[in-house]
């Protein structure tokens, strides 16, 4: 029997149907309407969104609302719609949405893409769609036919009624004339033949050829390339700028002056480089030009010892410490930058009625009412094409829309077509970083070794403070994503007495999410400070998490899974020691055992069992390349990340100086998919978190000695 | 001056210094070849000079001038290259800004070494960084590749 859905009664959105040429779906979200849209938002019979379009030809043209950025919803969300649609999945193609209302986050009312959401919030919209459109080429073949829409069949794109048999492009024109049904007709999930088996990457055959397009690409009439010469500290002013030697670059048209800084503007990349290595320019360095990593990490330090925003209280975690002998830890973790492959980019073109951006973007809503606002336009005159994203990783996503808004001001600025092209070291110094993170940790042991009483004090900027998503994440002081994976850690159930507390100093320096946001420090101080207090009880680390997730017991079932495969306790060669980690993030629990071995006074990682429980699996092999992701983007910032400031100046610069895990220091990694019945979770970015603590524990059993910071020195 | 690209001809106007990078993405219109550094660091811009891989960020255009170069666009007709059917075959790719850069490396060490351990895999890929963490299975693939040429 099929589940019968009625689209009135979807919790989190409302739908209906409109139709256009060929056969479009269109389903509206007044959510989003609301939120991203103050006024003029077209109303829902009237909006030509559309996630599927069937052509003539059979071709099944599937609008992604999603951006692209290797995570892997090119091919997971077209597969969910396929499920139902039941069409030829070799016909499937993929575009990105453009910006407009029908295609914001179900969940977040904007169009974006981030937070490791992008699944489980199309998961629905996708099925609907893809059974609607099912539905209305049916009843076009049955018409024609003139039988019951209930006596045919349908099977890779072909309709059939008796020894009579339409291909879904014979009747998509049919199709569209017709009303979209109020109920449409779900399968039941013993009937999939698509999700939770996968398919493989429709994005591949573009990205093997040299033929998929990033924003770096793009080409439009008369376009000039620009770059940016930006202030050398944070919170520098511009004072003076010479543009003479920059203008006598050959290639080079124009130099104006932007909020951001001075636009060199030229024919070509490399004129533009030339240029601004040419240009002059005076700068007040005003107070950022003593900012210094070392001392904010002291600022820290001090900080800690004072009373915080309180994130999380039970009993009385003070008095308890004070009266036993707690053990006490403080790690560290530095500021980092997201480096993508493909530096930050943005074409602009402007014109009499509108904007075109091309960009590879996260953050469509946000950057198309940015933009909006400086050119005196209204919001549905931009139009935002994504493109290909050569990384993401957050930075990508902005509340700020640094990026974008640069680009238009220099376009307004200029009156030219312009792309504005960062460098690797633009990147590198822009800002917009991981925060760096102090924690102050506390916990008295009872006299079986486990935790009676627990204090963790979070210290570290917040990034959504000043931005508009303070309102729905910032409360009484206490942003909710510089706590999350410390406030609601699983182990507080266990430990009656404790208390987590936030203090959230201000710099100039910009910050920002990066993959696994809070939880990218809190994982790694929580896991390894557990795997201290185990130590200190002399049980062995597995069996300590155990004991403690008992009241847990989904990510009791998920460390063991990693353990067992693993094959925690058996021998290890000389040399090698192994260390676990379980957190959850993201609404999925991720579980890591490495095996680590030390070489030439640096760790190495050889292996890497990860045991994941996201829910439901839709695509198993995209959520393996996500864990296999996951890990590595953690493990190059564990082992080697670090962006520090003295004298204002960021000191790194690019990836000699920023390096990242190469092919020969990878680990073998191996993934164990531990789908359930839990509520689907993410898997964008829960497989970074735990890889610090699981090779940090890794080298303390292995060495004696338990680092607290990070990157990992041994020396 | 003159490239010899993928077996043709091109007429470029470019400033002595100007990377080969840039003259083949800006000027000649090729855009397969990524920019990832700038300084020979992340491999992502790697092409084949006279068969050999180099990184085209940092050798000026002046200097190749005549040569045969061959970017990701020239590797095959139709992403038949043993090291395209690999990286297919294995789902390589992520979000595939480094993938030019990692194919062209692949094709030229399969190329060099018919058989390569995984030592000589370490040795000529390393060059190559991917943020995305695609290394387990490109290592794989460069083996599946060598397996795919040998036939």
């Amino acid at each position: 029997m099929n589940a019968v859905v009625d689209s009135s009664r979807r919790q989190f959105l409302k739908s209906t149907a409109t139709l256009a040429a060929g056969l479009t779906i269109s389903l509206y979200m007044p959510l989003a309407a609301r939120r991203a849209f103050a006024q003029g938002a077209p109303k829902a019979a009237l909006d030509p969104n559309a996630f599927v379009h069937i052509g003539s030809d059979d071709s099944v043209t599937v609008l992604l609302k999603h951006s692209e950025m290797g995570q892997g919803v090119w091919t997971t969300l077209p597969l969910i719609l396929a499920e139902e649609l039941d069409c030829d999945w070799t016909q499937v193609r993929v575009e990105h949405a453009p910006a407009l209302p029908a295609y914001a986050h179900t969940a977040f009312g904007m169009q974006m893409t981030g937070g490791s959401t992008s699944t489980w919030e199309s998961y629905d919209q996708m099925r609907r769609a893809g059974a609607m459109a099912r539905a209305m080429l049916v009843s076009a073949a049955a018409q024609r036919w003139k039988v019951k829409p209930e006596d045919c069949k349908v099977e890779n794109g072909v309709i059939t009624h008796a020894d009579q048999h339409l291909r879904y492009g014979e009747v998509a024109e049919a199709a569209a004339k017709l009303p979209a049904p109020a109920d449409v007709t779900l399968k039941n999930a013993k009937d999939f033949a698509r999700i939770g088996k996968g398919a493989k990457r429709l994005d591949t055959p573009l990205k093997i050829s040299g033929r998929a397009e990033f924003g770096i690409d793009v080409k439009r009439p008369d376009m000039f390339v620009a770059m940016v010469a930006r202030p050398p500290v944070f919170g520098a002013k511009l004072k003076t700028f010479d543009a003479t030697k920059a203008k006598a670059i050959a290639g080079v048209v124009d130099v104006v002056q932007v909020p951001s800084g001075v636009a060199v503007i030229a024919k070509h990349t490399w004129a533009a480089k030339q240029g601004r290595d040419a240009l002059v320019a005076d700068w007040d360095l005003g107070a950022g030009a003593s900012l210094s990593s070392a001392k904010l990490l002291e600022d820290y330090r001090k900080l800690a010892a004072t009373p915080g925003a309180v994130a999380k209280t039970a009993g009385d975690a003070a008095a308890k410490l004070k009266a036993g002998k707690p053990i006490t830890a403080e790690y560290s973790v530095p500021f980092l930058a997201h480096a993508p492959m493909e530096p930050l980019n943005c074409t602009v073109e402007i014109s009499k009625d509108g904007c075109d951006i091309w960009t590879g973007t996260q953050f469509q809503t946000v950057d198309q009412m940015a933009a909006a606002q400086i050119l005196g336009m209204k919001p549905e005159q931009v139009r935002i094409h994504t493109t290909f994203l050569g990384g993401g990783f957050g930075r990508r996503a902005n509340p700020t829309s640094d990026f974008v808004t640069e680009a238009v001001q220099v376009a307004k600025a200029s009156g030219k077509t312009v792309k504005v092209q960062w460098t690797r070291e633009d990147d590198i110094h822009g800002g917009y970083y991981r925060p760096m993170w102090l924690s102050a940790m506390q916990a008295s042991l009872g006299k079986d070794g486990y935790p009676e009483a627990w204090s963790h004090t979070v210290v570290g900027q917040s990034i959504l403070a000043g931005t508009p998503f303070a309102a729905m994440m910032v409360k009484d002081g206490i942003d909710a994503t510089s706590v999350e994976g410390a406030a609601d850690v699983p182990y507080l159930a266990a430990i009656p007495d404790h208390r987590v507390e936030l203090h959230s100093p201000t710099s100039p320096i910009t910050v920002l999410w990066w993959r696994s946001v809070g939880h990218s420090h809190t994982a790694f101080v929580t896991e390894s400070f557990i795997d201290e207090l185990a130590a200190a009880a002399k049980i062995d680390p597995l069996a300590y998490r155990q004991k403690l997730l008992a009241k847990s017991p989904e990510h009791l079932a998920v460390l063991n899974r990693a353990a067992e495969a693993f094959g925690w306790g058996k021998p290890l060669p000389k040399g090698h020691a192994a260390g676990l980690a379980v957190h959850e993030s993201f609404g999925t629990i991720v579980a890591q055992v490495a095996e680590v071995s030390v070489e030439e006074g640096k760790p190495r990682v050889h292996r890497v069992v990860c045991a994941i429980d996201p829910g439901l699996v839709v695509n198993p092999d995209g959520v393996r390349a996500q864990m296999e992701s996951g890990i590595v983007y953690g493990l190059s910032a564990a082992l080697f990340g670090a962006i520090t400031l003295k004298d204002g100046k960021v000191e790194q610069s690019n990836f000699h100086n920023y390096p990242a895990l190469r092919l020969a220091q990878m680990p073998h990694i191996e993934v164990v998919l531990a789908g359930s019945d839990r509520k689907m979770g993410g898997a964008g970015e829960p497989g970074t978190p735990p890889i610090a603590p699981a090779v940090g524990n890794a080298l303390f059993a292995l060495t004696g000695k338990r680092l607290r910071s990070l990157p990992f020195r041994l020396a | 001056m003159k490239l010899l690209v993928n077996g043709k001809e091109h007429e470029i106007d470019a400033p002595a210094d100007m990377p080969l990078l840039w003259a083949l993405r800006d000027l000649v219109g090729l855009t397969g070849t990524k920019f990832g550094c700038g300084m020979a660091q992340c491999g992502a811009c790697t092409v084949h000079l006279d068969g050999q891989p180099i990184r085209s960020c940092v050798m000026p255009a002046s200097a190749v001038a005549g040569k045969a170069i061959t970017t990701i666009e020239g590797l095959s007709e139709d992403i038949t290259h043993p090291v395209q059917k690999a990286w297919a075959e294995l789902d390589v790719v992520q979000c595939g800004y480094c993938q030019s850069g990692q194919i062209m490396a692949a094709a030229a060490l399969i190329k060099a070494k018919p058989k390569p351990t995984d030592a000589d895999i370490d040795a000529a890929m390393s060059g190559n960084l991917c943020r995305c963490g695609t290394y387990q299975r490109i290592r794989a693939a460069v083996h599946r590749a060598a397996e795919l040429a040998s036939k």
